[in-house]
């Protein structure tokens, strides 16, 4: 039979498109007519004149932007936390599933586990300000530190440039670890339970399971997460490096790409600069995003589904 | 038998490995909720006493002056209702355009389905940033408006992509005879298919009300300086980076309170707020986790 034409079926679907139209049109508002203030990046802007009126100046702002040291800071401190964080993030949630499975008492390890996901759900502002009474001079890391008497002065953690990339790497490990240990445990619990009870007849310990079994049984997963967020490696978050790294001292480590863009663009009213810092960003990104998409696609296959 | 002794044995092979865990998964627990209980103590502690220092998971001499001062601050009751105001109206908002979208461009019959898909899937992943987002909220007349809380993020692709996924694992029969008896398609939706997806609109109205919640960002861009505007995430905000920036006073959010007996530091009311912004989310998050956890499997799958 063949199908119905165009017209037809178009007509018959029309409720639809009443439907969906309404939507689209809010989309376009708020999605892709503001992709014409990219050409801003191409202008002098002056907000007086309007996009269309002020003076076009091809690839400058480009050029000063790739002279710009601070640019070039912001880029490495932006790539350097979020490889960090990527690292330490994946190998917390990895070992802390790993660790939870191994918890015979149910209900204790229910309670673990909500316990560890409750900073994921309270905002980055909370979790700064958490963090910050946590490494502050008489907060409780200090204390412990001293009465280990590893030293005798508190560590200043918010106060040195040195520390500050892994206060970010803390406070992300503190906010997310349990909640994106989530999906580990998932696919641990996927692992046919024959497997652990063959190597455990071979003889194999609590560690060679973990090793041999269950490591092996979520690597699929770890790639393809992994290779996933790879594509996010511009995206360092902004909150974390903004809310505590706004000291003079650290803004050599915390300013970011996105604390750059509202840096110049808010602050300093420099639109043009900040909008090709901000298209230089998304379109890496993207970049980024579809290369991974691709790969992990071939990875893919068999494990998330 | 024999089997499961020797299974039994072996469980118990390895105790140290078991108490090592143990200790691991309560160190796990002390860390998370130590600073938040911490804080807890402290915003019910007085404020000149917690300057001593060494409060640990008890208030020492109890007040709950902050939280008095906290509640009697016209701010604070303005972010308080703001707050309150926009998380309501985004999740319903959200949730019903997420589910109209995702019911449209789950319906097989929609011809173009995969370029209007596309249309809304590519502004997952290119964003025309801040600098020409502000100018747009501004050209709108949004600046300043409590409207630029709800209508920005009104439409999240994320949100309608889960919602479509679980609308297309739905038997086809359960549509079919809807059309059949000549029920148009908003009908179709708003009495067929949305009773049946309870479960994952929950997730998402979750997801939206903790995004709405927590958010301050917007503030702070689009209404630095408006009253009127202001949310608690924000008066947060703005307690943390001046005590971020010199630890100097911020009691001026406050009023002078010099004559006042009691006193009152940036670290109680700090601490007040703290707990304010975050016991809405507290009190329900135990008890919803499950659908929480149920949407990051689904995010997963179609990530």
């Amino acid at each position: 039979m063949r199908k119905a034409s165009l017209a037809k079926r178009i007509n018959k679907s029309r409720s639809l498109y009443v439907m969906i139209l309404p939507c689209m049109i809010f989309t376009f508002i708020f999605s892709y007519y503001p992709l014409t203030g990219w050409i801003m990046a191409f202008e002098n802007f002056k907000p007086a004149k309007g996009y269309w009126g002020s003076k076009f100046v091809g690839l400058d702002q480009f050029r000063f932007l790739f002279d710009d040291f601070e640019f070039w800071r912001a880029f490495r401190n932006t790539v350097a936390m979020s490889l960090l964080n990527l690292v330490f993030g994946f190998l917390f949630a990895i070992v802390f599933a790993l660790l939870l499975n191994e918890i015979r008492h149910t209900g204790f390890k229910r309670i673990t586990q909500t316990v560890s996901y409750l900073p994921h759900f309270l905002s980055w502002v909370i979790v700064c300000a958490l963090v910050q009474s946590m490494l502050a001079s008489d907060g409780i890391v200090n204390n412990v530190i001293r009465a280990l008497g590893i030293t005798d002065k508190p560590i200043l953690f918010l106060g040195e440039p040195g520390y500050f990339w892994w206060v970010v790497v803390f406070a992300n490990v503190w906010k997310e670890m349990g909640w994106n240990s989530i999906i580990y445990i998932a696919a641990i619990s996927g692992i046919d339970p024959a497997l652990y009870e063959a190597a455990e007849l071979d003889g194999a310990g609590r560690f060679r399971r973990m090793w041999h079994v269950t490591l092996p049984g979520i690597r699929s997963t770890i790639v393809v997460l992994l290779i996933m967020n790879l594509g996010s490696i511009l995206n360092a978050g902004f909150e974390v490096q903004y809310l505590l790294g706004s000291n003079g001292l650290l803004v050599d480590v915390s300013q970011t790409i996105d604390i750059f863009v509202l840096k110049y663009g808010m602050s300093i009213g420099n639109y043009s600069l900040a909008t090709a810092a901000g298209m230089f960003k998304t379109v890496i990104s993207v970049t980024l995003v579809f290369g991974a998409n691709a790969i992990a696609n071939r990875f893919g296959e068999t494990s998330l589904m | 038998m024999s089997q499961t002794n020797t299974l039994h044995k072996k469980r118990f092979k390895l105790p140290v490995f078991d108490m090592i865990n143990v200790l691991i998964m309560l160190f796990v627990i002390v860390v998370m909720l130590y600073p938040f209980l911490n804080t807890v103590a402290i915003s019910f502690n007085d404020a000149q006493d917690t300057l001593r220092g060494g409060i640990g998971l008890w208030p020492r001499v109890f007040s709950a002056y902050s939280y008095e001062m906290v509640f009697k601050s016209r701010l604070m009751l303005t972010a308080a209702f703001n707050s309150v105001a926009r998380t309501l109206l985004a999740t319903v908002l959200s949730v019903f355009f997420a589910s109209l979208v995702g019911y449209v461009l789950s319906r097989p019959e929609l011809v173009g389905r995969k370029f209007i898909t596309a249309y809304f899937l590519v502004t997952m992943y290119v964003s025309a940033g801040l600098i020409p987002n502000y100018f747009l909220i501004k050209s709108l007349g949004l600046l300043n408006n409590f409207m630029v809380y709800i209508l920005p993020g009104m439409i999240s692709v994320f949100n309608v992509i889960v919602i479509k996924a679980f609308m297309q694992s739905l038997p086809e029969s359960l549509t079919e005879a809807a059309i059949v008896d000549g029920a148009g398609h908003f009908r179709c939706y708003w009495n067929v298919v949305l009773p049946c997806c309870k479960p994952v609109l929950a997730t998402v109205a979750l997801w939206c009300a903790v995004g709405a919640w927590n958010s301050w960002f917007d503030t702070f861009l689009y209404a630095p300086n408006a009253d009127h505007m202001t949310t608690l995430q924000y008066e947060m905000m703005k307690l943390l980076s001046s005590s971020m920036q010199t630890g100097r006073d911020t009691s001026s959010v406050f009023g002078n309170n010099s004559e006042q007996a009691n006193i009152i530091t940036p670290v109680s009311i700090r601490s007040a707020v703290t707990i304010v912004a975050s016991v809405p989310i507290l009190v329900v998050y135990p008890f919803l986790q499950k659908y929480f956890v149920k949407g990051v499997m689904l995010g997963a799958v179609k990530g």
